[in-house]
């Protein structure tokens, strides 16, 4: 664009940028709010902010690939007969049947099988796919109880109860018609193609006090065998923690806003719940406090990408991390291959989060019976595994350069941080410095 | 017949041995004593057995059941009941609120009346209440019939998917997208089955009830019906 001598260079505001003029005239024009999967896509202190002090004089490194640097975890030791142990840290987070097609489940489960995790059901049951192809399952009890069966808790490895999940704490789910099909339908004893409203909260309790009896009797009816998680979305992580281990929790899942969703408002998604980073360090806060700390494990999730943000995880007190939106991308989802196809949808590989609309080309997020044959989930399930290997392996790295023979062994003191606001949220001293924001160290 | 006083032994005891049973047990009847508003009594039952509950009940009692008859003298806390596969559970008093939440199927019979959200997310259990029920009842209900001989308090049926609401007495006031509809011949069997199942064949006129089922404007998500969400 040429510009006259006698103008000045247009220059777009910062506050009605591009996409937000965009926004305006589409909500203009068809008088809905965007709905899209995924979680928040704008840039909020993540695990970026922190670097790790890797092992120089002052500390005594372990040789890499050599030394041996323990991965596995076990969670759920507090009251269940079974506690599950996993030989990674790295789970994968629950996601439905119906958010996303049967292949993709199975992939999940070839794929945290072959390593040693474990995969979450989602909002509308167990199905046989993920059963039978996942050695350790946990079977979400939400407040929808889509397809909720006690034949099912009592075949599952452990039970999640769901509270809220990071892209919208508060939210109720909105699975649309485009993806309810005649099985997915069936699953949720509701017809086919209407919209789904999920209620936001539990139909049969009111509360902390509650959900301690509810977990009693989730209990009972499983014979005190298998783990219970408490999932919230991160917003009070503090007093969440606290009421969740008072409940009787085995296990507390925090799902930062980074997390994903099926399928939810974009004002939502951007603008409620705290970034994972920040839910950290008060959930440990409430566990030291309560002595609880490596006795009710703390799993988090939201956003985490590669092994530095698992051992950030780890290192600021997490016992364990899940993935979703990484596992999805793993299995194939955004693949440049398609590229030509999500250009025709009006978008570009790298960019897609319309899942809700069922027409992913990757055949990951649907229901489209042509769309999901397109998914090997063998191949999917290697993919899978092959990343989830790479994730440990680096987290196995980090720690031996910081002198740690088990990843659990990673702390606060091998991190600091690269800005004010990361030093302050995670309570780690800016780099260069010993400075912890809010905090006198000595 | 076998017998727990809870007075002295644990739920978890009471519990366990119902798990333990298999499906071709002779030990068909089962009896519970003192239960004093204990939570999740006999939960989890997975096999025709009767259990009889000589008292009241707290949270949960009967929760998930599949195949017992249940039958509790006296009053249920919350939850009587929830996400019940098949089966039978009777409150021979009152029930506290979210009465049959979530139910799959069975019938659940409340002698009494029934707090708020009696039938809350109901999918395909049929619910029968001698007396009245509390707001917000059948919330969100998916499938299968909720009774009621008494009256009904606020936004009944709120959100209402497939299930079908009958109710004899007043109705405060409806939920969004519930309607009342005309009975067809179809209905009027079905709810004399229901009645019929429940013991109650000719304890009321068919015609002194009304229907209430959804409008279905809220299937697919329309800007015109935002004050409705």
């Amino acid at each position: 664009m040429s510009v006259p001598p006698n103008r000045t260079t247009p220059r777009v505001s910062a506050t009605f940028d591009p996409y937000t003029i965009s926004e305006i005239q589409r909500a203009a024009a068809t008088g809905i709010y965007d709905i899209r999967g995924g979680g928040s896509k704008r840039r909020v202190p993540h695990f970026e902010d922190l670097l790790f002090l890797g092992a120089s004089m002052s500390r005594y490194p372990l040789e890499g690939y050599r030394e041996k640097c323990g991965t596995d975890v076990v969670l759920g030791a507090r009251f269940a007969k079974k506690p599950i142990h996993l030989k990674t840290p790295v789970t994968i987070a629950g996601m439905s049947f119906g958010s996303l097609s049967g292949a993709a489940k199975e992939a999940l489960g070839r794929g945290a099988s072959a390593v040693g995790t474990s995969t979450t059901t989602g909002d509308g049951g167990m199905t046989e796919e993920e059963r039978g192809h996942s050695e350790t399952l946990v079977y979400q009890y939400l407040p929808s109880r889509y397809g909720m069966n006690p034949d099912d808790l009592r075949r599952c490895d452990a039970i999640e109860i769901v509270i809220g999940q990071g892209a919208k704490p508060g939210g109720g789910g909105m699975l649309l018609g485009q993806k309810i099909s005649e099985r997915v339908g069936k699953m949720r004893t509701l017809p086919a193609g209407i919209d789904q409203r999920s209620s936001s909260r539990h139909p049969d309790w009111t509360g902390p006090d509650d959900l301690e009896i509810k977990i009693e009797e989730l209990r009972e009816i499983t014979d005190w065998e298998k783990p219970i998680y408490v999932k919230v979305g991160a917003s009070r992580p503090y007093y969440d923690t606290a009421l969740a281990v008072k409940s009787g929790a085995d296990v507390i899942v925090i799902d930062g806003m980074q997390g994903g969703t099926a399928a939810t408002q974009e004002v939502f998604i951007e603008n409620v719940g705290i970034p994972t980073l920040a839910a950290i360090r008060p959930a440990v806060q409430a566990l030291q406090e309560l002595g609880m700390h490596r006795k009710v494990q703390l799993i988090i999730s939201g956003g985490i990408r590669n092994g530095a943000d698992i051992a950030k995880a780890l290192a600021l007190g997490a016992d364990a991390v899940s993935i979703g939106s990484a596992a999805l991308i793993a299995l194939g989802d955004n693949s440049p291959s398609l590229e030509a196809e999500y250009e025709a949808l009006g978008t570009f590989a790298g960019a897609y989060d319309d899942w809700h609309e069922g027409r992913d080309p990757a055949g990951i997020t649907t229901q489209d019976p042509e769309l999901a044959r397109r998914l090997d989930p063998v191949l999917a399930g290697r993919r899978l595994a092959n990343f989830l290997s790479v994730l440990t392996l680096e987290v196995q790295t980090i720690a031996r350069a910081c002198g740690k023979s088990h990843i659990h062994n990673l702390e606060p003191e091998d991190l600091v941080a690269l800005t004010v606001e990361a030093a302050a949220i995670a309570r780690v001293p800016l780099v260069g410095t010993d400075w912890i924001p809010g905090q006198q160290r000595y | 017949m076998p017998t727990f006083d809870l007075a002295v032994t644990t739920v978890r005891d009471v519990n366990l041995a119902l798990h333990q049973l298999t499906p071709d047990t002779n030990q068909t009847a089962w009896q519970i004593e003192n239960p004093q508003g204990k939570h999740a009594i006999g939960v989890g039952i997975n096999v025709p057995v009767e259990l009889e509950i000589n008292g009241h009940v707290g949270y949960y009692c009967a929760g998930m059941n599949k195949h017992a008859s249940i039958r509790i003298h006296g009053n249920a806390g919350t939850g009587v009941a929830e996400n019940m596969m098949s089966g039978t559970v009777h409150v021979m008093g009152d029930a506290s609120q979210s009465a049959g939440a979530t139910g799959c199927g069975g019938l659940l019979i409340i002698d009494g009346d029934a707090s708020a959200r009696c039938g809350i997310s109901m999918k395909g259990i049929d619910i029968l209440v001698k007396g009245s029920i509390g707001s917000m009842s059948a919330f969100m209900a998916q499938a299968g019939n909720l009774v009621v001989f008494g009256d009904a308090g606020d936004a009944l049926g709120d959100s209402i998917y497939e299930a079908t609401i009958f109710v004899r007495g007043k109705v405060k006031s409806l939920g969004a997208d519930c309607i009342e509809k005309p009975m067809t011949p179809e209905d009027r069997e079905r709810l004399s089955e229901l009645l019929g199942r429940a013991g109650m064949e000719g304890a009321a006129e068919i015609d002194d009830f009304r229907m209430y089922g959804s409008a279905r404007e809220l299937y697919h998500f329309h800007v015109d019906n935002i004050a409705n969400y």
